[in-house]
């Protein structure tokens, strides 16, 4: 960006009168390419604000599921122990599988989508910012909470730390791969099932790591392959998701 | 606002958007073939035709959502590729949704909207955008949740928003549906000041549009 800009801003001392006004227009453009990742982050964190109900349905959703697993195997510790990675990872899916027709599905009904295709902004930075909000909504929370619901499973601090790590890690992604499947089902009737067959398979090597990473720490093995792996896949899905989300914005309005 | 400066139309080389060849096939209907029109700055084209016709679609093909079976579109001369980042820069496009949040107030789906189709709203005076939405009559309702608003006056925000923006080709998708005979006037007066201006907008309606520039009409037929 700064390279090409520079001269730009040499132009207008050249020439004040008519250069000036050219190169204030590439200016703004420019400068608003970089803003359209921030608008579309503050817009959808203020419509989630504002619908405060969605986000805590998800969580309590989470909640309500990883706390029934107590309930129907009983206070057996060491059974519970070991599974307790496992039931958070998957309820932790679930929780956002639920909130992913959110999403795209009410930008789309309203016409919201078709602004964004026409905006000056590139539609990957803004579908990136949706998706960085979404994680924040979604992802960010659950991961915090996890500390809460680990106390009824017994496990331990280190356990619990590489618990959230993963979580952290690992919750982006889902939100990311979550995001194509939303893009691709919309306007299809019995989409938020659709979306769920559809991106479950692809969850798959996120749980595995995941789950794997804290069952590593109680086995007492390494597992930072596992929080790598995890952290590889984030950086890609980070570089090539919102594209592949833009792509399939634009078939599902075609 | 767009319609302080007409003196300066003169001024500015006149926009040329050209389709050529523009043809759809939906299912096993042809909706239009060997299409094609130039529109230059100041000149409006109206878009007629019965239900089904095909107005819809044309639009959607010239903003570049739907691909069209052929044809091609131009801007001055330059390919128009669509949902290209020229396209982005030119295109204002308003379909049957308002693309209005239920949940955020007038003035905050106004200020989003512009934000949006690339208005920096940041140097722009808060002024000039309450100024707006006195002239489309939403002045005392600004703080409300949209939610609250009538269809009209959802579509009010939407004549606000079209008074501010910046874009030169306007595709809109029969705008004065549900607006009251004053609605259509304020419509009426903000594309003739976009025209004075050396804009240029397509426009399907089934209302008889009075605009002061040059106005053409395409009517769709529905084949069988």
């Amino acid at each position: 960006m700064n390279a090409s800009s520079s001269p730009d801003e040499n132009a207008p001392k050249a020439a004040p009168s008519l250069e000036f006004t050219r190169a204030a227009a590439q200016k703004t453009t420019e400068f608003s390419v970089e803003r359209g990742f921030i608008f579309a982050v503050a817009r959808d964190l203020r419509l989630a604000i504002r619908s405060k109900g969605e986000v805590i349905q998800a969580l309590a959703f989470f909640v309500v599921v990883v706390s029934l697993f107590p309930l129907a195997i009983g206070a057996e510790t060491v059974l519970l122990k070991r599974i307790a990675p496992g039931i958070v990872w998957v309820a932790a899916m679930l929780s956002v599988l639920l909130t992913l027709p959110r999403l795209f599905a009410s930008d789309y009904l309203d016409g919201t989508l078709e602004q964004l295709l026409l905006s000056p902004f590139p539609l990957s930075l803004i579908v990136a910012g949706k998706i960085a909000a979404h994680w924040l909504t979604t992802g960010l929370p659950l991961a915090l909470m996890a500390p809460l619901l680990g106390l009824q499973f017994a496990i331990d601090s280190n356990e619990l730390a590489v618990l959230i790590v993963s979580l952290l890690l690992g919750t982006p992604i889902l939100s990311m791969l979550g995001a194509i499947g939303a893009a691709l089902t919309l306007g299809v009737r019995g989409g938020s099932v659709l979306v769920a067959l559809l991106i479950l398979p692809l969850y798959i090597p996120v749980l595995i790591f995941g789950a794997g990473a804290v069952a590593a720490v109680s086995a007492g093995v390494d597992y930072d392959a596992n929080l790598s792996l995890l952290g590889a896949g984030l950086l890609f899905g980070a570089l090539l998701t919102p594209f592949a989300v833009s792509a399939a914005i634009k078939i599902s309005l075609d | 606002m767009s319609m302080a400066f007409p003196a300066t139309a003169q001024l500015i080389t006149r926009d040329e958007f050209c389709a050529s060849g523009l043809a759809l096939t939906r299912g096993t209907r042809c909706l239009f073939d060997h299409l094609s029109f130039t529109l230059n700055g100041g000149e409006v084209l109206i878009l007629r035709g019965a239900n089904g016709s095909g107005k819809t679609s044309l639009l959607r093909v010239l903003a570049g959502f739907t691909t069209a079976d052929s044809g091609a579109l131009q801007w001055n001369g330059d390919a128009l590729k669509p949902l290209g980042s020229l396209a982005r820069c030119i295109m204002f496009y308003v379909g049957h949704a308002n693309a209005i949040k239920d949940d955020l107030s007038a003035l905050e789906n106004l200020r989003e909207a512009l934000h949006l189709d690339g208005v920096d709203i940041k140097s722009m005076a808060d002024e000039v955008i309450l100024r707006t939405l006195d002239q489309v009559g939403l002045l005392a309702r600004r703080d409300l949740p949209a939610r609250k608003l009538s269809q009209g006056q959802k579509r009010r925000i939407g004549l606000a928003r079209l008074a501010l923006i910046d874009k030169p080709c306007w595709l809109l998708d029969e705008p004065t549906n549900a607006l009251d005979a004053e609605g259509v006037g304020l419509f009426t007066e903000i594309v003739n000041g976009h025209l004075a201006n050396g804009g240029m907008a397509c426009i399907a309606s089934h209302l008889p549009m009075p605009f002061t520039g040059n106005v053409r009409e395409i009517t769709l037929r529905v084949s069988a």
